[in-house]
């Protein structure tokens, strides 16, 4: 079927939502296209807070957080994007409670605050209550508030829909995307004026994961086959605390509330590594850290993980303002954290790199200005850039609903202003993906997709994870190069057309193999050390070289190239944001 | 240990009716019984189909019936429903909503309620510049509704909702309860003009299914009692 709407979102989480809330209240007829129910988006997941200079509960300004987000992505967020988040965060948190989203409160009946990881008061001073929350389950309730909202005011959605083409006309403008309806197994074809792709992570490209199922990095993958270059890939946040051998979160916040990171003498390594914010450092120092001590023989009896300890912040914190957290930890690893340490370890959270775009979300075919004409991104997939090298924690909820807001209103401005008209659709444009479709589910004797995709997130983990070398990083290449074919001759035994997820598992290990080769490659190109990205053989960052941005394009065969992007600096106007060593 | 797995199987597309299929798998006590199906799904028999996305009891995407009760497969595990080698753990979908295929159902009709009951903040007061105060203590009214996933559970284990298809059951009335009682909405009244009625509230005959059956544990009862006092409060005044 052909389906003709102004807009065209794909992917309903915060971002997703939070532009087809204000492109609808802009006026533009939405759509909502998602491979899940909307409130199975990956937003809900999100646990600590969202952070925004309220100063709800002592002095703060979103100067200061501006200052900790560039340190924080070790100086490669682009400077202006930042401003303008930082800016934006607390008015559009205001409208957010407007619509209702259920904030813990403080005293005072404002929104509650905490500290969060890498967050301080007066550049770097100490650690400050920035991060706005919802108990535990902050991007649950923004989730499904804003899904109330979009419901409220007819925004159209199509759940399970999985995109699986972006449709251009010869000149590269963005006009439709062609989608795989899960329940029929039909093709429909999406015509629209503008498209924004919000298709969340990839963390499934590693083994040890806090993300989805779902989170198989569809978007950037469409994106790369569009000829359209990925922004800073090589740069992957593995988060600390993820429970141990399962990769579930446990949130930043946890630390937030008091939480200690012990070593296997029950010592607070992190006196060492960050002597000022100890436990509140930054996500890749304390992932590095715990890999150090676990490399150096002080993991637990030995083994690779380390405890978060909560037992002196007391069973009523634990339950009231971590419930969620308290509970995964007794029923995944039957520890009760009022009374135990939680057995935890780094588990691979969070992309900052992406599809490229400027502070409105507009997406830029390379340099800066040069836009793909129709086409937007927003939320984790895209790389505006704020998170640099590295993302503070709250950073994640925060991007979304301000550069989703931001997209929304953009695109709402521009058909109230243009008057665009659709250009018209390619021939047949469902053609394509068709006969990828019909192909794997003609073939025969071929490997299974989970073996296949096994083999990917080991060799992801081995070689691109938190520690990286020369060596390590040329073997996953050199993997990557087997494990294209291999994904590509895989077999699925579900050949039926109602609710096949059998053969969408296959088409999604496809989309795995061509991101992670843009980490892979990304990662063995960079020769410094410098936020999440640590190498081994490179340990020192190196300004002179490689204060830029990543650009990478590939043919979808395994032949890609680079360009650089320069980091948009203020540092004139803000002298306080000249790239430093960092310490905390 | 070695589990007895039996998944009740249905594609409309090609079974007359649905059917049990038995499926050996080694499992470990501490594994979640969603890693159970996807150890089926992945090396044995890919055409099994069922939800899954966050894995962590989130999402609300794989709520079904194991060994007779409605749970989220990610958030039990193996240890809590099997006990010995050869042990029997029984997979259906949930019991209410047709069928899409095997562990599947449609949806529909369970948002359809949602969307009955304005399940959104109605306040037509002009906004303040900065948020609109609430007291924890008003907060803590609703929080323990706002914690569900709207993951179904509650819903299709419900007696009046088997029995009345149209009745809006435990989730959509239990997000009635969560904005009708949020000291931010004004809404109440169109609110419970909608649940206040013969197909709403009245249908719950406090039979507590929901309440064994959230994943969450969200004590629906109460919160739908409350609500239920409400409406009375609402016309006697």
């Amino acid at each position: 079927m052909l389906f003709n709407h102004d807009v065209v979102i794909v992917g309903a989480g915060g971002a997703g939502l939070m532009a087809a809330l204000y492109a609808k209240e802009g006026g533009a007829d939405v759509a909502v296209v998602s491979k899940l129910h909307p409130l199975r988006s990956h937003t809900g997941a999100a646990q600590g807070g969202i952070g925004a200079a309220l100063a709800n509960e002592e002095e703060d300004h979103w100067m200061w957080h501006a200052f900790d987000t560039i340190k924080g992505s070790d100086y490669i967020g682009d400077q202006d994007a930042i401003l303008i988040m930082c800016q934006d965060a607390p008015r559009t948190i205001i409208e957010l409670e407007h619509y209702g989203v259920p904030f813990s409160r403080n005293k005072q009946g404002l929104i509650s605050q905490r500290r969060f990881g890498g967050h301080t008061r007066n550049y770097g001073e100490s650690a400050v209550r920035r991060a706005c929350h919802a108990a535990d389950r902050t991007g649950h309730a923004i989730l499904h508030t804003l899904y109330d909202q979009c419901t409220r005011k007819g925004v159209r959605f199509y759940d399970e829909f999985q995109v699986l083409d972006l449709l251009q006309t010869p000149d590269g403008t963005v006009n439709g995307v062609v989608a795989y309806e899960i329940l029929s197994g039909d093709l429909h074809t999406f015509h629209a004026k503008h498209v924004c792709f919000a298709t969340g992570g990839y963390g499934r490209a590693f083994q040890t994961t806090s993300n989805a199922h779902a989170g198989t990095g569809d978007g950037l993958a469409l994106t790369l086959r569009a000829g359209i270059p990925l922004e800073d890939m090589e740069f992957v946040q593995f988060h600390p605390t993820g429970l141990y051998r399962l990769g579930i979160l446990i949130t930043e916040g946890a630390r937030g509330e008091g939480g200690i990171l012990r070593n296997n003498s029950g010592e607070r390594f992190m006196e060492r590594y960050a002597p000022t914010v100890k436990d509140l450092a930054p996500r890749d120092l304390i992932s590095q850290a715990i890999y150090k001590e676990i490399r150096e023989g002080r993991g637990i009896n030995g083994e690779p993980y380390v405890y978060l300890d909560m037992t002196h912040v007391g069973a009523d914190i634990l339950e009231k303002k971590l419930p969620e957290i308290t509970t995964f930890s007794r029923t995944y690893l039957g520890v009760d954290p009022v009374t135990q340490p939680i057995p935890i370890a780094p588990t691979c959270h969070y992309a900052m790199g992406g599809i490229p775009t400027d502070y409105n979300g507009q997406v830029e075919k390379g340099q800066r200005g040069d836009f793909v004409q129709g086409f937007y991104a927003a939320g984790e997939c895209a790389c505006v850039s704020i998170h640099g090298a590295n993302r503070l924690g709250t950073n994640s909820l925060t991007d979304l609903v301000v550069f989703g807001r931001r997209v929304g209103m953009h695109m709402a401005e521009r058909l109230r202003t243009e008057g665009r008209t659709k250009e018209p659709l390619i021939a047949d444009p469902e053609k394509r993906t068709r006969e990828m479709l019909d192909g794997i589910l003609a073939r025969q004797d071929g490997e299974n997709v989970a073996t296949v995709r096994a083999d990917l997130q080991d060799s992801m983990m081995k070689g691109v994870s938190v520690f990286r070398t020369d060596e390590t990083l040329t073997e996953a290449l050199s993997d990557l190069k087997t494990l294209r074919a291999r994904a590509r001759a895989t077999t699925v035994r579900d050949k039926g057309k109602r609710f096949n997820t059998d053969l969408l598992d296959a088409v999604e290990l496809q989309h795995m193999v061509e991101y992670a080769e843009a980490i892979a490659a990304g990662a063995l190109r960079r020769t410094e050390s410098r936020g999440a990205h640590s190498r081994d053989d490179y340990p020192s960052r190196d300004d002179a070289a490689w204060l830029k941005h990543t650009l990478y394009w590939s043919n979808g065969e395994g032949e890609y190239r680079f360009a650089d992007k320069p980091v948009t600096m203020k540092t004139d106007e803000f002298p306080q944001f000249k790239p430093k060593e960092r310490k905390y | 240990m070695q589990l007895n797995v039996k998944v009740k199987r249905f594609n409309p597309e090609k079974d007359s009716a649905p059917y049990w299929q038995d499926y050996t798998v080694n499992a470990d006590p501490m594994d979640t019984a969603l890693y159970l199906l996807l150890k089926i799904k992945w090396f044995q028999d890919g055409t099994l189909t069922f939800r899954k996305s966050c894995a962590h009891g989130i999402c609300g995407s794989d709520a079904m019936q194991i060994n007779g009760e409605n749970k989220l497969a990610c958030s039990i595990l193996v240890k809590d429903i099997a006990k010995n080698d050869g042990d029997l753990v029984a997979f259906e979908p949930l019991p209410g909503s047709p069928v899409v295929k095997d562990l599947v159902i449609d949806q529909t009709r369970f948002f359809d309620k949602y969307r009955a009951v304005m399940p959104w903040l109605i306040n037509g007061s002009p906004a303040p510049e900065k948020e609109r105060l609430q007291s924890a203590a008003d907060q803590e009214i609703i929080e323990d509704a706002t914690k569900c996933i709207l993951c179904g559970a509650c819903t299709h284990a419900c007696p009046s909702t088997w029995a009345d298809p149209n009745y809006l059951g435990p989730a959509a009335l239990l997000k009635a309860y969560r904005y009708t009682f949020d000291t931010r909405d004004e809404g109440a009244s169109d609110r419970l003009r909608v649940v206040d009625s013969g197909e709403g509230l009245w249908k719950c005959y406090t039979i507590f299914n929901c309440v064994q059956a959230c994943p969450k544990e969200i004590d629906i009862t109460r919160w739908l009692s409350a609500l239920k006092r409400r409406a009375v409060l609402e016309k006697v005044g």
